[in-house]
């Protein structure tokens, strides 16, 4: 009797919950802030992407807190492979073996297969230690099509001085698994591709048909090392925040990086050129297998009458011999009590990782490592942007935000022989960044 | 003259390290601090989606937080 009552309870609420539901949801969703965006990033004639994130906090009192967010992003379009541009035309297969594409003259040989939809899942659970400390312990997941990453985080935090001064340690461990379409590319493999001369070249070519190896006895399109790989981080990470007086807060992060495993892009390859500064082959990249990072990081914000000022600077280096400088800064200007538009400004430049180059000398010995990617050579990059929010009646908030994003990669003193002095071998990359919040 | 420069030197310092101890606030003296747009991840959506795009076009992450991959977007 007492199971059949339970099931007709199990049916009634069941039923309840079909019929209202709006008050079974805004039931759940007592107590927890919610704060919602949706994204879009595009680069002109390269990537773009949206990406939506719901990222919600429930505070259960004395300073237990739960926080989960999930993403969801979608990337199309087309990235940079590592080629050279060359003044005649270049037909590359796809990274799938599936196909190939034609690149026209001038032009920065771009990988027009990229697209993927990413969703990552983040937990956290905040708990106090004692009465001026507390411990953090966090879940991180991402999955896509070709990338998987399971990860872990800890920290503890520990408030001195009336909690002016708050010390905290973390730890966070990741691993990674990469499964590239095509499997993984021997290093400095050949990439099956052919180098058509401009007497070759149809504007309207569109060739998806199946890749002919007949003619090319030196291109190898099926040594693979095998389906997937993984790779390992760990994170340190030591935080001092201070409060500095009634206006002023301050943060000082040091952290601590150690990757091993898996660290090439498979997709991306560098050009094997001759002294004409014509393309002879493209080869596979390889990145070392482990690397080791180093930052520092300082934040200020600043309360005054009509705003806030935030900013912040990093300095990083690695033993891949990447250093970079970043400062960001914004500015909030409240222009009404529930309204205020907010400038954003962020500089920063890197130089070239030892192993990057643009491209390698047909004849010479090949190096141990490297890449042609150039977002491990050296560049500079800025953002700007304006972001307005206003509080609405009921006290959600509503904010848009839309940036301009330009990188700008250099030369890092390499000489460019022959025909590659014509093209472009550090096109700007251009983006825009446009963003909707809402936060209730 | 050096000797005028080091002694103003010594008091700066001096007034520095005495600033330090007086750095921080009583709890009453919150109020500015205790604003929303004071937290240090007050943005946290825009932080993060930040993030993400310049973990993906850059060589460096981290700093505000651990700078661990997690995406194959790098």
């Amino acid at each position: 009797m007492k199971k059949k009552l339970n099931i007709s309870a199990a049916l009634a609420s069941a039923t309840c919950a079909l019929l209202h539901p709006y008050a079974s949801a805004n039931e759940m969703l007592e107590g927890w802030k919610i704060d919602t965006s949706l994204m879009y990033y595009g680069e002109t004639d390269r990537v773009s992407a949206v990406e939506a994130v719901i990222a919600g906090q429930k505070d259960f009192g004395e300073e237990q807190l739960l926080s989960g967010k999930i993403v969801i992003d979608t990337l199309t379009g087309a990235s940079a492979t590592g080629a050279v541009a060359q003044l005649t035309a270049q037909t590359v297969s796809r990274p799938s073996g599936e196909g190939t594409y034609t690149v026209s003259p001038g032009e920065t040989p771009l990988d027009d297969t990229f697209k993927d939809t990413r969703v990552q899942l983040d937990g956290q659970w905040t708990q106090p230690w004692s009465d001026v400390s507390r411990i953090t312990t966090g879940l991180h997941l991402s999955t896509e099509h070709d990338y998987y990453s399971l990860g872990f985080n800890g920290s503890y935090a520990h408030d001195f001085y009336n909690k002016n001064t708050t010390l905290s340690a973390g730890l966070a461990y990741s691993y990674d698994v990469i499964k590239p379409e095509g499997g993984l590319p021997v290093p400095f493999a050949t990439k099956t591709a052919s180098i058509n001369t401009s007497e070759d070249y149809d504007d309207n070519e569109d060739d998806e048909s199946e890749d002919d190896d007949d003619d090319n006895d030196n291109y190898d399109n099926d040594e693979r090392l095998g389906s997937s790989d993984n790779k390992s981080t760990v994170d340190v990470l030591f935080g001092l925040t201070q409060v500095m007086n009634r206006r002023m807060l301050m943060q000082f992060n040091l952290g601590f990086s150690e990757i091993s495993g898996y660290s090439t892009d498979p997709y991306k390859v560098l050009s094997i050129v001759n002294e004409q500064g014509l393309t002879q082959s493209l080869v596979y990249e390889n990145r070392p297998d482990s690397r080791t990072k180093t930052f520092a990081f300082w934040q200020t914000k600043y309360a005054l009458d009509f705003g806030v000022v935030d900013f912040s600077y990093r300095f990083a280096t690695d033993d891949w011999k990447v250093d970079s400088h970043t400062f960001d800064s914004r500015l909030r200007i409240n222009l009404t009590d529930s309204s205020y538009l907010q400038p954003h400004f962020r500089y920063y430049n890197q130089s070239a990782a030892e192993f990057f180059h643009p491209f390698l000398m047909e004849g010479q010995v090949l190096p141990e490592f490297a890449t042609a990617d150039y977002r491990l050579g050296e560049m500079s990059a800025y953002t700007f942007g304006l972001k307005y929010g206003t509080k609405m009646d009921n006290g959600d908030e509503l904010s848009f935000r839309l940036e301009y994003y330009q990188q700008s990669p250099k030369n890092a003193g390499f000489t460019e022989p022959g025909t590659l002095q014509d093209v472009d071998l550090y096109p700007s990359v251009k983006a825009v960044i446009a963003q909707v919040n809402y936060r209730f | 003259m050096l000797k005028k420069a080091r002694i103003t030197v010594a008091f700066l310092i001096s007034t520095q390290l005495v600033g330090c101890v007086n750095l921080g606030v009583q709890p009453w003296e919150r109020d500015l601090l205790a604003k929303e747009e004071m937290a240090l991840d007050s943005e946290g959506n825009d932080l993060g989606l930040d993030d993400h795009i310049y973990f993906s076009k850059e060589a460096t992450s981290g700093g505000r937080a651990f700078a661990g991959g997690g995406c194959g977007c790098n």
